[in-house]
Order: structure tokens, then sequence, then C-alpha cells
């Protein structure tokens, strides 16, 4: 691997849970403010690796790494980390919106409340900054009170990665974030990423490849715990240098 | 055979169906021209218009595949490959009823002198060649026999290079010849467009199977030479 610097770097990276060896010697660069997307088959590993970047696997017994992840040059599993620190810098939206069931400005308030922060105004600006950036301002600026469970399942969405901005992270880890979402609020979800990506860098899984096209510029391909593939979105989905990976994106698998 | 591979079989199968129809078109209008035979050459020219609605419907099928599928990689590229290789077919094919028609208008044949000074008989033979060896090519996906197709090329560009120098020594000689003359020159011209559009469609073979683009490449002259 090159000596570019690299926002997320995994250096021979492997995992595991327990005896079964879940990612195998991984080594790919990701670069600052870009979108890089994970597909591959289910049980592939892709979910696992993209939630070593926050440590979010830390709660999995069995789980453990070998090799080092690095977060601006900085190996996010060094004993001196705060894991709190560390996802205050690498946030994530899930599959599933997961609001909280509280109003949809206690949602968005909520990592900056956590932190301490009670200043109403700096809250207020915050929420309005955040809510903004996630393009669901327009919809809820009159109903901020309002329940977050009553929104639609697309600006729940929109709201958890409202919740994940607010706390200003530098990378977005997204796990799926629009595949329980209809087409409409799913291609909102699409621009935001696209708008986002000037301010943040982004990883998404994903197992719609035409998704992974249009909104990612560079694609890894994971198979069996291997990252098989990883080139520039539009070179993987035209000309994929390995046969797994055209076997995969064209539904031939297996 | 997975859905995607069905449909993408009727493809091929209409192109091959478009290949054959074409491929009757070309040989019978060199048939018609060796032999003045004006019939043939107007039967050659009645089927243009099969060959229209042949592109027409393999466009049509082209579209279907791109929305209904969402073709990537290898398939996306067959897929825009095809739509070239029909436009080619369909250009090969107007330029086959093109040759028909200057059949139609002579009013008695070529002069076999003629021919043979033009070379106008070893070029159609290898325009005739070049077209059915990409048929071949398009069912083998042999690529290397698709590199080969692109060299032949050369021969017809040269035959047609010289022939206007050939042409004017023989009408000089023969003023009377004039209007054979032009039809000749116009045939030879034809004949330099299907080596042309034959290497289109060998390019999209290449292209289509090994991901590589080589089309208006340029070859660079060494140093020294």
């Amino acid at each position: 691997m090159s000596k570019k610097n690299y926002k997320l770097q995994a250096r021979d990276l492997n995992a595991y849970y327990g005896n079964f060896h879940a990612l195998k010697g991984i080594n790919i660069g990701m670069e600052e403010k870009a979108v890089t997307a994970f597909i591959g088959p289910s049980g592939c590993g892709k979910s696992t690796f993209l939630r070593t970047f926050n440590r979010m696997n830390d709660f999995i017994d069995g789980f453990r790494t070998e090799g080092d992840i690095l977060l601006d040059g900085k190996d996010i599993y060094d004993k001196n980390i705060r894991v709190d620190e560390l996802r205050k810098e690498v946030g994530m939206v899930f599959q599933k919106p997961n609001p909280f069931p509280k109003s949809i400005f206690e949602n968005v308030v909520y990592g900056l409340k956590i932190q301490g922060i009670k200043n109403k105004a700096v809250l207020e600006e915050t929420a309005e900054k955040s809510l903004r950036q996630a393009a669901l301002w327009e919809e809820v600026k009159d109903n901020l009170n309002k329940s977050a469970l009553a929104l639609s399942g697309g600006q729940q969405q929109r709201l958890c990665i409202a919740r994940a901005l607010a706390i200003s992270p530098s990378v977005l880890l997204m796990d799926e974030p629009a595949s329980a979402l209809d087409p409409i609020s799913s291609a909102k979800i699409e621009e935001l990423i696209y708008e986002l990506k000037h301010e943040y860098t982004i990883v998404i899984v994903t197992h719609n490849m035409q998704q992974a096209g249009r909104v990612s510029d560079y694609t890894a391909f994971f198979y069996i715990g291997e990252l098989v593939e990883f080139s520039k979105t539009r070179t993987l989905f035209t000309s994929p240098s390995d046969t797994r990976t055209q076997n995969y994106i064209t539904g031939r698998f297996g | 055979m997975p859905h995607i591979d069905v449909e993408m079989k009727a493809l091929q199968d209409k192109l091959l169906e478009m290949w054959d129809l074409v491929e009757y078109q070309l040989a019978g209008g060199r048939e018609a021209l060796l032999n003045q035979d004006v019939v043939l050459a107007e039967k050659i020219m009645k089927l243009g218009r099969k060959v229209n609605r042949y592109d027409i419907k393999i466009d049509r099928q082209c579209e279907n595949f791109i929305a209904l599928f969402n073709p990537l990689a290898v398939d996306l590229r067959q897929v825009l490959a095809s739509l070239k290789i029909n436009n080619n077919l369909e250009r090969i094919g107007d330029t086959a009823e093109g040759i028909s028609r200057i059949v139609t208008k002579l009013k008695e044949p070529i002069p076999q002198e003629l021919l043979d000074a033009t070379r106008t008989s070893e070029m159609y033979e290898k325009a005739l060649f070049m077209f059915s060896s990409t048929r071949k090519v398009f069912l083998s996906s042999n690529t290397a026999e698709a590199r080969l197709i692109l060299k032949q090329d050369k021969l017809l560009n040269k035959i047609y290079r010289q022939s206007d120098k050939v042409l004017a020594k023989y009408l000089r000689e023969h003023p009377e010849q004039i209007e054979v003359g032009l039809h000749l020159y116009n045939l030879i011209k034809k004949l330099e467009r299907v080596g042309d559009q034959t290497t289109n469609i060998a390019e999209e073979i290449i292209f289509y199977r090994d991901a590589k683009v080589v089309r208006h490449r340029v070859k660079k002259k060494k140093k020294g030479s």
C-alpha cells in the first residue's frame, strides 16, 4: 500500500468471532471526502469491516482483531484511544431508522447533550444546521417538538443522519441506509450522500448495485471475508478485473 | 440458464439473423454485379426494408434489456456493443443495396479488363470474407481472430487509394466508358466503406469480450524508422 495519506486505512486486518475467521488480511485505504461502497453477498464480512471503524464490534463476545485500523494515520484500537471520542469522529447510520422515542429536536441534539452542552442557542443552531444538511429542515422546521416516531420512514432515516452529523464527525459509516425505504426516500438519501461527501468521508454498505454505482467514488467487493477487488466505481462496474466480482455484480454467482 | 442470459441470447440470435440477411445482400450484390443480374439486384434492394425492421427491433430489444436488467460489466458492454453492431450491420445492408442499385443502372457488364485493373473482384471477395469472419468471431468470442480482421482492412484501403489513378488511366484510353467508370469508382468506394464498417464490428467484439477499446488507434512510428 502506498504512503498516501488516507482518511481510513486497514493494514493486514484479520477479525474473528471466536473461531470464525470473518475478515482475512484486509488491506485498503480510503480517501478523505470520498464515498466508498462495500458490496458483497450476505455474510462476506462487509458489515463487520464497516463496524471496525468505530469499534462497534467491541460489544460482541469473542470478537477480536489483528492488524491495524487507522483513522487519520492513528490506530483506533490503540489502548490510549477513548472509544467515545472515536465515535464522535466516526458517526454511524443503520439500515432501519432508529430514532429515539423523543421529539425531533431532542433526537438531533441528543449527542450534544450527552457531551454536556446545555446552551440553548448552541443546541438550536446545531439542530437547524444538521437538519438542513440532512435535507429535512424544510419538512420539520415547524414541528420540531413533534415525536420523531410520527415521521415517515424516509424522514426518520434523514433524522438519524442529522443526529449523526450534529456531533460533527469527519467520517460517516452507513450500513444499508436506504434498503428499508421506498424509491423516492431512497433517492433523497442518495442525493444527500452526494452532497455530504463535500464535507465528510463516507463509507456505505449496500446490496443495491445501482445505488453503489450512483453514489460512490470507489467500490470494494468482499467475498467470504476477503477483499477481492477495490477500485474506482466506474471501473469496477464496467470492467472488473476479478471473475468473482464480475459474477457477483452481474448476478451469476454460484 | 439465468433469465438475463436467456434475454441476452434472444438479442444475440436476432443480431445473427440480421447478420445472415446482410451477408446475403452483400454476397448477392457480388453475384448481381459479376453476372449483370438486374433481377437479383432488385431483390436485394427490396430486402433492405426487412433489414430496417430488424434494425428497429434490435434497438428496441437493447433498450428494454438496459431498462429491465440494469446490466453491468460484460453484460453492459455486450448490450452496448450490440447496439453499435446493429447500427453497422444496417449500414452495410444499405451499402449492399447501393451496390445493387449500381448494377441496375449499368447498361452492360463492367469489362473484365477494368475489374482486373482496379482489383475490384479481389476487393469484393476480401470484404465478403472479412464480413463473414466477424460473424464467426461474434459466435466464438475469439478476439485474437477479431484483431486479424482489423489488419485485413488495410488491403481494401490500399486498393481504394490506388483505384482513382488506375481508373483515370483506363478512361483516358477508353473515353466512351466514362459512365461505367464513374459507377465503378462509386462501387469501389462503397466496398471500402464495407471494410470500415466490418472493422467497426470487429472492434465492438473486442470491446465487449476484452474490455479494451481499439477504435481510433494510431500506430506510433518508431523513432529512426
